[in-house]
């Protein structure tokens, strides 16, 4: 791993650009602001193009001979299937609304970063390529021709964007640098330029069910895992089951709730949740990623491994989907699955069998997001709560870019909040909701060998609770994405917070009260409930 | 490419703009310059800009994609404000709304933050990111666009006949300063202040400056040079405006005449507004077609709702679950987990 400059260090951010002008400078691959070239193994199990073992750092790339054409030819395609694509390059003004609006520039300084300028690399050939001016005029029409040099820079630049969209909110065009970088990453993959990280993810994914590369009974063995820690920490065992065929509900949640603390939390918290409701579902060894790295390389590896979560709530017989906390994977969920796999008219529109509320938001595409459900469960009375369970925890919340500017899930997390917990403050306002930040590790940045550009990136997000931090005394960051809770425990360390990351659900289970439960002394984390003496026998309310 | 090539090339550029029409009517070619390179630049405007849209509207959107910035539909308790219902459209009335507040009043640029990072002792990284609001990016879009339009439209009394109504009631209200003689109208002042800021603008921000092409430079010294011929020939250089008019009518009836003894700097002026009309399409002020096709913001966020179908959607290679129950049924077998085929049975 890359040596990290000091915080201090790292926030003196220098805004002053180059001398040269941004056509004559090049990326300097530089340990730390880099993903890791793919290995063969993934590339073949998936049938891409081009395995062959390379190096970023490398002078030769080992590319296809006719790379050139390849990305030529896939861009021109892409212009005729695309409107995004075609539009974008087209009508920008080059206004500069976007420039200090994105975590990786303002944490890096480095101009290229700007949304403006990021997508400039890609039109400037657009130009040279498709326009009579750039064919005519060159550099005079700011066109460029497609060179090695040109290639790299695009790996460079379009894997230090997460897709987050925070650019395209400020845009009087809305364009997207998001739907560039997906773009320009599908080019990429076409001559065999791939990350380790993603590509690794999406292998495991394809065969094994998910990133992590658990196969169903690694995936079930992990599910009685957590139904022993919550037996042990609640005296309740829950009772999931798995690969059920006739259950109501498929739940799906991201491998990262599986995976590692503090995300595993947040799954115990699904599954106490749903005990304590008697919910008929069941969990998939087979759909078992809500996330999807695909969708960070192109449209299609995302199709692939989205295909499996209709094809196995068909086979399993049910009537809808739930699906768990996670930022991209509702991205995905709420714009392309029913486009790309549906219709799903094997399903039913989603009714809450606790409530018989109709998620009727959720009509074509039958997956309900769990904080809607949750939340709907809360202001139908159905849930006992006590919110001092949460006493020790004093929250502020992150909007995960991805619900936040691909579905505007902003309500229902917070009525959840407020419903299980006492303590909570925002952070301040240019930062939340539509104008959240990244977390810096999101659209398949979150290799461990990336770390200086994640903590650059993670600035803005870690500033901001550095915020609500020393003037509220905030201990705890709240989100509904399992990339913010793998990726929010090393920013906080950096930034030197003492703030802990917790996800919706997992505040749910510590706040709800079973009938007949033993006494609570301590959190889903065994930690001691605040103002409860663990001697005392009787029941607190 | 540098700053200078960048600035220079465009200010040139215009120089030799003003140049060709100065010498070229001059030298009385009235006919190439009051009636040629009007026509020529007309169709390739009308030309230009049909191919544009015509371009981009049979390009598919294969997926709905809208940028949300409000609160979305779910359960019929969330409150959902006017402002979410704009800003998060459900629905073909809210997208008109939502589109109408970003083409009449520039709705995101109204959003525009500066960011700054200042030092700050009270943390312990020794920064702090603040985020100010700030509107004059917005203010000077605003002035320039109205500007021009108001502009544009007293422009009218040239090529209409009789004139609309509204003309004369703008002229007026554009001039209700009454200072100078003829009436000193405000937008033209307003757009010459607007251009000059935003040109100032582009110099004077170092991630501007660093940024910007000679493609937009360009539209800023040829609108200026519009402008700053427009107002010589209005209150210095006096031109025939009957002849003008003679003139622009000839143009719009297909019946082109080119009237005696109008001045060359309204050649000047007409060769410039011709080289933005041949260019309008072929460069960034195309954006003004563009914006109605932004499917971040024309689009409904109902995706859960209804259905969006993609033209061009393929079959793609997929791992089944059969394919992954044969990979590794013994496993699963011992795990306990129900299987489709137990071919140990």
């Amino acid at each position: 791993m890359s040596e990290v400059p000091k915080p201090e260090e790292l926030i003196k951010v220098d805004y002053r650009p180059p001398e040269k002008p941004w056509m004559s400078t090049r990326p300097e691959f530089r340990a730390g602001s880099f993903c890791n070239a793919a290995s063969t193994k993934w590339l073949e199990t998936l049938d891409y193009p081009y395995a062959r073992s390379w190096s970023v750092t490398d002078e030769d790339w080992k590319l296809p001979e006719n790379w050139k054409d390849i990305a030529l030819e896939g861009m021109h395609d892409r212009l005729n299937r695309f409107r995004s694509l075609r539009l974008f390059f087209d009508i920008c003004v080059r206004c500069g609304a976007c420039a200090d609006k994105c975590h990786f520039f303002i944490g890096s300084g480095d101009p290229k970063n700007m949304p403006v300028l990021r997508a400039e690399l890609l039109r400037s050939v657009y130009r040279r390529y498709h326009t009579v001016a750039g064919k005519l005029l060159g550099k005079f029409a700011g066109a460029r021709d497609l060179t090695e040099d040109v290639l790299k820079e695009w790996f460079y630049y379009l894997y230090q964007c997460t897709e987050c969209r925070r650019c395209s909110v400020f845009c009087p065009y809305g364009i997207d640098m998001a739907e560039l970088t997906i773009l320009g990453r599908e080019l990429l993959s076409s001559v065999g330029i791939n990350t380790e990280w993603v590509m690794a993810s999406v292998g495991s994914c394809y065969r094994a069910g998910n990133h992590i590369g658990a196969p169903p009974h690694a995936y079930k063995d992990m599910i009685d895992f957590f139904c022993d820690e919550c037996e042990e920490v609640t005296g309740i065992r829950p009772h999931p089951s798995f690969n059920r065929k006739g259950a109501e509900i498929l739940f799906v949640a991201p491998s990262g709730d599986y995976f590692a603390d503090p995300g595993t939390y947040t799954f115990m918290g699904y599954l106490l949740l749903f005990d304590y409701l008697g919910l008929d579902y069941t969990i998939s060894g087979y759909a078992a990623e809500g996330g999807n790295f695909g969708y960070f390389i192109s449209h299609e590896m995302g199709k692939r491994l989205n295909y499996k979560i209709y094809s196995e709530a068909k086979r399993l017989g049910v009537k809808w989907i739930l699906g768990g906390e996670c930022g991209h994977m509702w991205r995905v969920l709420n714009q392309y699955m029913d486009t790309w796999n549906g219709p799903a008219d094997f399903l039913e529109e989603p009714v809450s069998p606790i409530t018989d509320t109709r998620f009727e938001n959720a009509k074509s595409t039958k997956m309900v997001h769990v904080t809607e459900f949750t939340a709907d469960l809360i202001k139908h009375g159905k849930l006992k709560l006590d919110k001092s369970r949460n006493d020790h925890i004093v929250l502020t919340y992150h909007d995960s870019c991805n619900p936040a500017r691909a579905m505007g899930l902003f309500e229902e997390p917070r009525y959840i909040i407020r419903n299980v917990c006492n303590n909570f403050y925002e952070m301040p306002q240019n930062t939340i909701r539509e104008n959240t930040f990244c977390c810096g590790s999101g659209s398949g940045l979150n290799a461990d060998e990336f770390l200086e550009v994640r903590m650059r990136g993670g600035l803005p997000r870690a500033n901001a609770v550095r915020y609500v931090h020393e003037k509220h005394g905030v201990n705890h960051l709240g989100c509904i994405c399992a990339i913010d809770r793998a990726v929010f425990p090393p920013l906080m360390e950096y930034w030197d917070l003492d703030v802990e990351i917790t996800g919706i659900h997992e505040m749910v289970a510590n706040a709800l009260v079973f009938p007949g439960e033993r006494k609570k002394t301590v959190d889903l984390r065994g930690r001691a409930l605040k103002g409860v003496e663990p001697e005392e026998t009787e029941e607190e309310e | 490419m540098s700053f200078n090539l960048a600035f220079y090339f465009s200010l040139f550029a215009v120089i030799i703009l003003v140049l060709v029409p100065f010498a070229g009517a001059g030298a009385g070619l009235h006919v190439v310059f009051g009636i040629v390179i009007p026509y020529l630049a007309g169709f390739t405007f009308l030309a230009g800009l049909v191919y544009r849209i015509v371009k981009w509207a049979r390009t598919p959107v294969p997926y709905r994609i809208p940028t949300t910035c409000g609160q979305n539909r779910s359960l019929p308790w969330i409150r959902r404000s006017l402002r979410d219902k704009l800003e998060n459209p459900e629905n073909t009335i809210h997208v008109i709304g939502r589109m109408a507040l970003e083409v009449l009043f520039f709705r995101s640029l109204f959003r525009n933050l500066r960011t700054e990072l200042r030092p700050w002792r009270e943390y312990r990284e020794g920064g702090r990111l603040i985020y100010w609001s700030t509107k004059w990016l917005w203010i000077g879009a605003i002035a320039f666009h109205y500007s021009f339009l108001v502009v544009l439209s007293r422009h009218l009394k040239f090529f209409t006949e009789p004139v609309p109504f509204f003309v004369p009631f703008v002229e007026s209200v554009d001039s209700f300063l009454q200072i100078y003689v003829p009436a000193v109208y405000m937008s033209g002042i307003v757009l010459l202040a607007a251009l000059i800021y935003l040109m100032v603008r582009r110099i004077a921000d170092p991630k501007l400056h660093y940024l910007s092409l000679a493609s937009d430079y360009f539209p800023l010294f040829l609108i200026l040079g519009i402008g700053i011929s427009g107002v010589l020939m209005r209150y210095f250089f006096k031109v025939d405006i009957v002849a003008v008019k003679e003139l622009a009518m000839g143009l719009v009836t297909f019946h082109p005449t080119v009237p005696e003894g109008i001045g060359v700097i309204f050649y000047i002026h007409l060769f410039l507004v011709s080289t933005l009309l041949a260019c309008f399409p072929f460069s960034k002020l195309v954006h003004m077609a563009g914006i109605f096709f932004s499917m971040t913001r024309n689009m409904a966020s109902n995706n859960r709702a209804i259905r969006h179908v993609n033209p061009w959607e393929y079959p793609v290679e997929v791992f089944s679950y059969m394919d992954q129950e044969n990979m590794y049924r013994k496993e699963m077998k011992r795990a306990g987990i129900p299987l489709e085929r137990d071919t140990e049975e």
